[in-house]
C-alpha cells in the first residue's frame, strides 16, 4: 500500500455538549479520490471539519504528511496544502467569481495556465468571471468552490458532498473533471450518492455513529452487494 | 403591478433614492428654498460625520459578530482630545493665518484618530478577544468598559462643558443670495466624503479589502482558505476606533462646545444608522447616516419637539419594509 498522505487516529471530536465522532481512524492513501460513506448524520461532514480544524478533536491524532496538525489553526491547515469544499460550498455571494478565486491564489495572482485549466474544466467560471457570485446557480456555484481549491496546486482536497442538488448531467460532468484533477492531487471525497462515489473512488471508508465501520477498495465494496446493504443506508441506493 | 412598480423602483437608484425623496417631501413642507438648502447642508454634513463613526462599528459587527457597545467611548475620546489640541493649539487656531487654522485643525484630528486607533487595539485585545462569539459577555464588558471610559474623561476634563475653538478661516457662512451656509458643514461634509471614497477604495481594490468583504461574509471560509481571520480583525477595530474618534473631533469642532454626554447622544444616532444601513456593508453606513442626518435637522425646524423620536419612527419604518436594513452586507 502507498504512503498515506492524511492520518486519523482514534480521532473524538465533541460538539457543543455532544460526542460525535467516537474515535475515528483512517488512511488516506496519496494520490486519486478516496471516499468516505455513511448515512445522514454519521460524522461524515464533522470528520472533514475535524481534519480542517475548524472543529478541535478532543482526543486522537490527525497527521499530515508526518506532521501532527491535531492542534493547529485552520488557516496554518490551509496553508500546509489542504483545501476544503464545505457541505455549504463556503461561496462568497457578494464577491464576483474572479474575487472568490483570487482570494486562493497565491498573492492574490492567478496562474495563467492553471487558469485556462480551469476554465476547461467548467467553462461556466469564464462566461460568468465577473458576475457576482450570489446569482450563479447551484451547479454552478459548487464547480466555483471546486475551481477555488484549486486555483493553486493542493495536496490534499476534502470535499463534502458535492453532488447534493445537482442534476444527472451535471453529476457526469463532475466525475469527468474529478478524475482531472485527482492526477495531480489527493481528493477525500465525503459522498451520500454511491453512483458517484463508485464512479471515482479507489477506496472507501464507511462512517456510522462517529465510528469507522469498514474499509476497503472501492472495487470489493461494488462487487459485493451484501456488504453495501450491511453498511450503505437507503438514502445512498435511491441515487 | 407591484413587481414592475419595484423594478421600477431599483432601475433608478433603489434605496439610494430615499434620501431625495426625504429632501422633496421636506422642501414641500418648509417652502423656503433658502431655510431648505441651509437645513439640507446641515444634514448632510451630519451624516457624514455619523458616518464616520458608524462605519467601523457595522464593519466591527459585520466581520466578527463583535457587538461593541463601547464604541462611543472613542467618540468622546476623539471630541475631548480635538478640544485639548486646538485649545494649545489657541493662537494658531485663532491667528490670521489659514494655513496655521487647518493646520491646528488637522493635528487635532490626527491626534484624536491617532488615539482612536492605538486605543482601539488595546481595546481589542484586553476586552474583546477574551469574549469572541459570546454575545452576552461582549455586551457586558464592553459596556463596563464604556463606563470606565466615561469616569477617566471626567477625571482628565472635569465634568463642565468644555468650548471648542473654531479655527478662523471655518467660521462664519458663505452667502449666495439670501441662502447662507456655515463653512464648517461644507469642510465637515468634504472630509466625510474623502473618507467614504478612502475606505470604498480600500475595500473594493486591494487585498485586504477583499479579505474583509470575504469575512464579513463567512468567516470560517476565509480562515480554511488560509488567512488568520483574528489578524484581519484587529485592523478592521483600529480602523474603526479611528474613525469613530475622527467623527468625535469633528463633531466637536461642529458643536463647539462639548460635554461628556457627547458620546451617549451620538451613539443613539450611530446605532440607528447601523441598524437602518444594515450590518457590515459601508455603503449601507453612509445611506443610513445621510438618511438621519437630514432628517433631524429637517424635523428640528418643522417640528422641534420630535427630532429623536423621528429618527426612531424612521429606523422602525425601514425595519418593517427591510427587516436586514437597506443595504446590508450579503451573507452566506
Ligand atoms: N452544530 C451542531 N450542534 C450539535 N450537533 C451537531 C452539530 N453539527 C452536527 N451535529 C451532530 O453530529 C452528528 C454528525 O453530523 P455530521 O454533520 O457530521 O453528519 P453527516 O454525516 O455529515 O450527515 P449529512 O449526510 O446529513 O451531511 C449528527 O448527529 C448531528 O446531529
Ligand atoms: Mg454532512
Amino acid at each position: 500500500m502507498r504512503e498515506a498522505i492524511l492520518r486519523l487516529d482514534d480521532v473524538h471530536t465533541d460538539i457543543a455538549q455532544y460526542h460525535v465522532l467516537h474515535g475515528v481512524s483512517l488512511d488516506v492513501p496519496e494520490g486519486g479520490v478516496h471516499v468516505l460513506l455513511g448515512r445522514n448524520g454519521a460524522g461524515k461532514t464533522t470528520s472533514l471539519r475535524t481534519i480542517m480544524g475548524l472543529w478541535r478533536a478532543r482526543k486522537g491524532a490527525i497527521v499530515l504528511r508526518h506532521r501532527d496538525i491535531t492542534a493547529l489553526p485552520t488557516p496554518d491547515i490551509a496553508r500546509l496544502g489542504v483545501a476544503f469544499v464545505p457541505e455549504n460550498m463556503g461561496i462568497f455571494g457578494g464577491l464576483t467569481v474572479e474575487e472568490n478565486m483570487r482570494l486562493a491564489a497565491e498573492g492574490g495572482r492567478f496562474d495563467d495556465e492553471r487558469l485556462q485549466r480551469i476554465f476547461a474544466l467548467f467553462p461556466a467560471m469564464e462566461k460568468f468571471w465577473q458576475s457576482q457570485a450570489h446569482a450563479l446557480s447551484g451547479g454552478q456555484k459548487q464547480m466555483l468552490a471546486i475551481s477555488r481549491a484549486i486555483v493553486e496546486k493542493r495536496d490534499l482536497i476534502l470535499i463534502d458532498e458535492p453532488t447534493k442538488g445537482l442534476a444527472p448531467a451535471i453529476i457526469r460532468a463532475m466525475i469527468d473533471a474529478f478524475r482531472e484533477i485527482a492526477k495531480e492531487t489527493t481528493i477525500l471525497l465525503v459522498e451520500q450518492n454511491f453512483h458517484f462515489a463508485r464512479a471515482l473512488g479507489e477506496t472507501v471508508a464507511v462512517i456510522d455513529d462517529g465510528r469507522i465501520v469498514h474499509r476497503g477498495t472501492m472495487a470489493a465494496l461494488a462487487a459485493d452487494e451484501a456488504l453495501q446493504n450491511q453498511f450503505l443506508s437507503l438514502s445512498m441506493e435511491a441515487h | 403591478m407591484m413587481k414592475t412598480l419595484s423594478a421600477t423602483f431599483e432601475r433608478f437608484g433603489g434605496v439610494m433614492l430615499l434620501p431625495v425623496a426625504l429632501a422633496l417631501i421636506a422642501f414641500l413642507l418648509i417652502g423656503r428654498p433658502s431655510t431648505w438648502v441651509t437645513l439640507t447642508v446641515a444634514g448632510l454634513a451630519m451624516g457624514m460625520m455619523i458616518f464616520l463613526m458608524a462605519s467601523g462599528l457595522s464593519l466591527i459587527f459585520g466581520l466578527m459578530d463583535v457587538l461593541n457597545f463601547g464604541h462611543s467611548a472613542f467618540v468622546s475620546f476623539g471630541a475631548f482630545i480635538a478640544a485639548s489640541v486646538l485649545a494649545f493649539l489657541g493662537a494658531w487656531v485663532s491667528g490670521g493665518s489659514a494655513v496655521l487654522n487647518i493646520a491646528a485643525l488637522m493635528a487635532a484630528i490626527a491626534a484624536a484618530t491617532a488615539f482612536g486607533a492605538l486605543a482601539g487595539w488595546a481595546f481589542e485585545r484586553v476586552i474583546v478577544k477574551p469574549v469572541y462569539k459570546d454575545h452576552l459577555r461582549q455586551i457586558l464588558i464592553t459596556m463596563g468598559a464604556l463606563i470606565v471610559a466615561d469616569e477617566i474623561i471626567l477625571t482628565l476634563w472635569g465634568g463642565a462643558p468644555i468650548p471648542v475653538p473654531r479655527p478662523a478661516v471655518l467660521t462664519g457662512s458663505i452667502v449666495v443670495g439670501d441662502v447662507s451656509i456655515e463653512i464648517y458643514r461644507i469642510f465637515a461634509f468634504l472630509l466625510g466624503l474623502c473618507v467614504y471614497v478612502a475606505m470604498h477604495f480600500a475595500l473594493n481594490r486591494t487585498r485586504i479589502g477583499l479579505l474583509v468583504r470575504a469575512g464579513v461574509e463567512n468567516r470560517e471560509m476565509v480562515e480554511a482558505l488560509g488567512f488568520r481571520i483574528d489578524r484581519l480583525f484587529i485592523a478592521v477595530f483600529m480602523a474603526g476606533s479611528a474613525l469613530a474618534a475622527m467623527g468625535g473631533a469633528m463633531w466637536a469642532g461642529y458643536q463647539s462646545l462639548i460635554t461628556t454626554a457627547i458620546g451617549a447622544e451620538m451613539m443613539i444616532l450611530v446605532f440607528i444608522v447601523v441598524i437602518i444601513g444594515g450590518l457590515g456593508s459601508i455603503e449601507g453606513s453612509l445611506l443610513g447616516a445621510i438618511l438621519v442626518g437630514l432628517m433631524a435637522n429637517y424635523v428640528a425646524f418643522l417640528f422641534p419637539k420630535m427630532s429623536l423620536a423621528s429618527n426612531m419612527i424612521l429606523m422602525m419604518a425601514i425595519l418593517l419594509w427591510r427587516p436586514f436594513g437597506l443595504k446590508p452586507a450579503v451573507k452566506g
